[in-house]
């Protein structure tokens, strides 16, 4: 499993050909306490850099984009009772998985992404 | 602070004789269900109960409420003498066209003035707000390019609009496409290009932008959409800044809501009444919602445009609403509207100055709005933009708009409009340099502000999750 990050700070967590997608600490910390994640629909597909579905905070409601194309296979049930977990846990805590129709092209590896916040 | 329903039950005063009415008022069964626990209170009781919940509130008449985006004005009192007239508060819009001449007059010299303001041909003044205007536009837009036999599914957004853009086309049945914006946080052309196809519908802008800029590319951005075959809307929450001085109809756009709230100076916040009347091109009077006023001699009809998409709204609009705004507008004249956008733009800049040094924004002048970034100060300290803004309450200013627009960090977007004089914008950069170097001395302070209010810090996280919006009675 390795995992990877994208320029919106979404992180991807690669095994086989399906990714889990989250958000990065830093994402987390700049929304502010997660208080709504809408999730995505199974089976539904998405476009790398596609919106994939939108996080409301107590700041605004933010969209997420997907790192990778594919097909959405299963989606995170327990962020609809506890979204706060988004907040308390990001980089642990998938928003789905997703099953890829496409190697993934342009992402950054841990080292890369937190270079890119400085 | 005691709600309304909790005061203990308290008996009229005995020396108010009781009312000389007699007689028996017949109640059908099926109204005599429900036991309606009402408060049963003293008139007294009740005066003190709202008179210190207006205490409690803030509005314009309280002090500086430079609300980003939001335009809060001051209303000038002359406003609410003209909305008070009794010709205006004693009709009924059920009552015939013909016997109400001045309350038609009223609306068709508004929309005429709105027609001169805005640059369009046709208006119609139905819309409630804002956004109804924007729903009411697309709608019109989506009957246009039907009546030419094309479905065009997509309505272009860019990244930096308001919410309301992308909810009103969703909800008009449109499917949203984001537009980048470029380094200059104009509308990326290069990707407006790509984007505009046989299938847009229109693109939704507001110029200046939510960054309090002028969008200079405006030209060539109405000429992409239109070569693609779609129209210009002119998102009007931002019409402060240019009002009288350029029009959304001379910049190439075809469609436009106004927010007569803002702009006009009508009362908002709270949740209205707005008003968000619609102004149309030519080539779409047609598609208006009826009924709107027109004038046949000397008399002033209501009409049904050939193909309109219909009512929007019951009656006319939010009446009362559009006396202030004729009455904003009658006062200021010719020479005062344009003069009102040029001091709102200079009012800016000038505070801009003021405080560039603590809260800096993007260099060079802005229009009636300027947003500041908040990241540095957060990086070295800790202390956050919504940690600013609750120090400001203490300062007696109301907080700009925070977090918003998104494409800032830590954003504060101020807007102190034209009505605020000098002395006031001295010292609101004054109080702003006073919390800045609190900031940096003792940033574990900001913890505990406002200091000055019935509530301090809310729980915010539990005010979005668990809303509740009635008391247990």
């Amino acid at each position: 499993m390795a995992k990877f990050y994208s320029k919106t700070h979404e992180w991807a967590l690669i095994d086989g050909n399906v990714a889990a997608i989250g958000i990065s600490e830093y994402a987390a910390k700049e929304l502010g306490d997660v208080v709504y994640v809408e999730l995505p629909e199974t089976g539904q597909t998405v476009a790398a850099g596609g919106e994939l579905t939108e996080v409301e905070s107590v700041k605004a409601a933010s969209p997420i984009y997907s790192p990778v194309a594919g097909k959405i296979i299963e989606v995170n049930a327990a962020l609809e009772d506890a979204p706060e977990t988004l907040s308390s846990d990001p980089e642990n805590t998938f928003i789905c998985k997703i099953e890829m129709s496409a190697a993934p092209e342009g992402l950054m590896t841990e080292a890369e992404y937190l270079a890119s916040l400085k | 602070m005691k709600l309304i329903f909790e005061y203990a039950p308290s008996k009229a005063n005995d020396y108010i004789p009781a009312s000389g009415a007699e007689g028996k008022i017949s109640v059908p069964d099926f109204g005599k269900e429900i036991k309606l626990e009402l408060p049963e209170l003293a008139e007294v009781v009740v005066a003190r109960h709202y008179a210190a919940l207006s205490r409690m509130a803030f509005g314009v008449d309280d002090g500086a409420y430079p609300l980003g985006s939001c335009t809060m004005k001051y209303n000038p009192k002359i406003n609410e003498y003209a909305a008070s007239l009794e010709g205006f508060t004693d009709i009924h819009p059920a009552e015939r066209a013909k016997d109400l001449g001045g309350a038609m007059e009223l609306m068709y010299g508004l929309g005429e003035a709105l027609k001169e303001i805005t640059g369009m041909d046709g208006v119609t003044l139905s819309p409630a707000a804002g956004a109804h205007g924007e729903y009411t536009a697309l709608r019109i837009i989506d009957a246009y390019h039907r009546s030419r036999g094309e479905q065009r599914k997509k309505i272009l957004v860019p990244d930096s609009a308001h919410g309301t853009n992308p909810a009103s086309a969703a909800i008009a049945g449109f499917e949203v496409v984001n537009v980048p914006s470029d380094s200059d946080h104009g509308v990326d052309i290069e990707a407006l290009k790509r984007l505009a196809d046989s299938d847009t519908a229109a693109l939704m802008l507001t110029n200046p932008t939510t960054l309090g800029l002028f969008e200079k590319n405006i030209s060539v951005i109405a000429n992409i959409v239109h070569g693609a075959g779609g129209l210009m809307y002119y998102d009007g929450a931002n019409l402060n800044a240019v009002m009288g001085v350029v029009r959304p109809g001379d910049m190439g756009f075809d469609a436009v809501h106004l927010n007569l709230h803002k702009t006009f100076s009508a009362p908002h916040g709270g949740g209205g009444p707005g008003a968000g009347p619609v102004g149309v091109k030519a080539f779409l009077k047609d598609f208006l919602p009826y009924p709107v006023v027109g004038r046949r001699g000397e008399e002033y009809v209501f009409e049904r445009p050939e193909k309109s998409i219909g009512k929007v709204n019951a009656f006319y609009g939010n009446f009362s609403v559009l006396i202030r705004a004729y009455a904003y507008i009658l006062s200021l004249g010719k020479e005062g509207i344009p003069l009102s956008a040029k001091t709102a733009v200079l009012n800016a800049n000038y505070l801009k100055a003021l405080i560039s040094a603590e809260y800096p924004s993007a260099p060079g002048l802005c229009m009636h709005e300027f947003v500041a970034s908040m990241e540095n100060l957060k990086r070295e300290t800790g202390v956050t933009a919504s940690d600013i803004a609750k120090a400001m309450i203490d300062k007696g200013i109301h907080p700009p708009t925070i977090y918003f627009p998104l494409t800032v960090h830590e954003a504060m977007m101020f807007e102190p409009t034209e009505t605020e004089t000098k002395e006031t914008l001295d010292y609101i950069a004054g109080s702003l340099k006073e919390i800045y170097a609190v900031a940096l001395k003792d940033p574990e302070a900001f913890k505990k502000f406002p200091l000055t209010t019935p509530v301090g810090r809310p729980d915010e996280v539990a005010a979005a999750k668990d809303m509740r919006l009635t008391a247990d009675m």
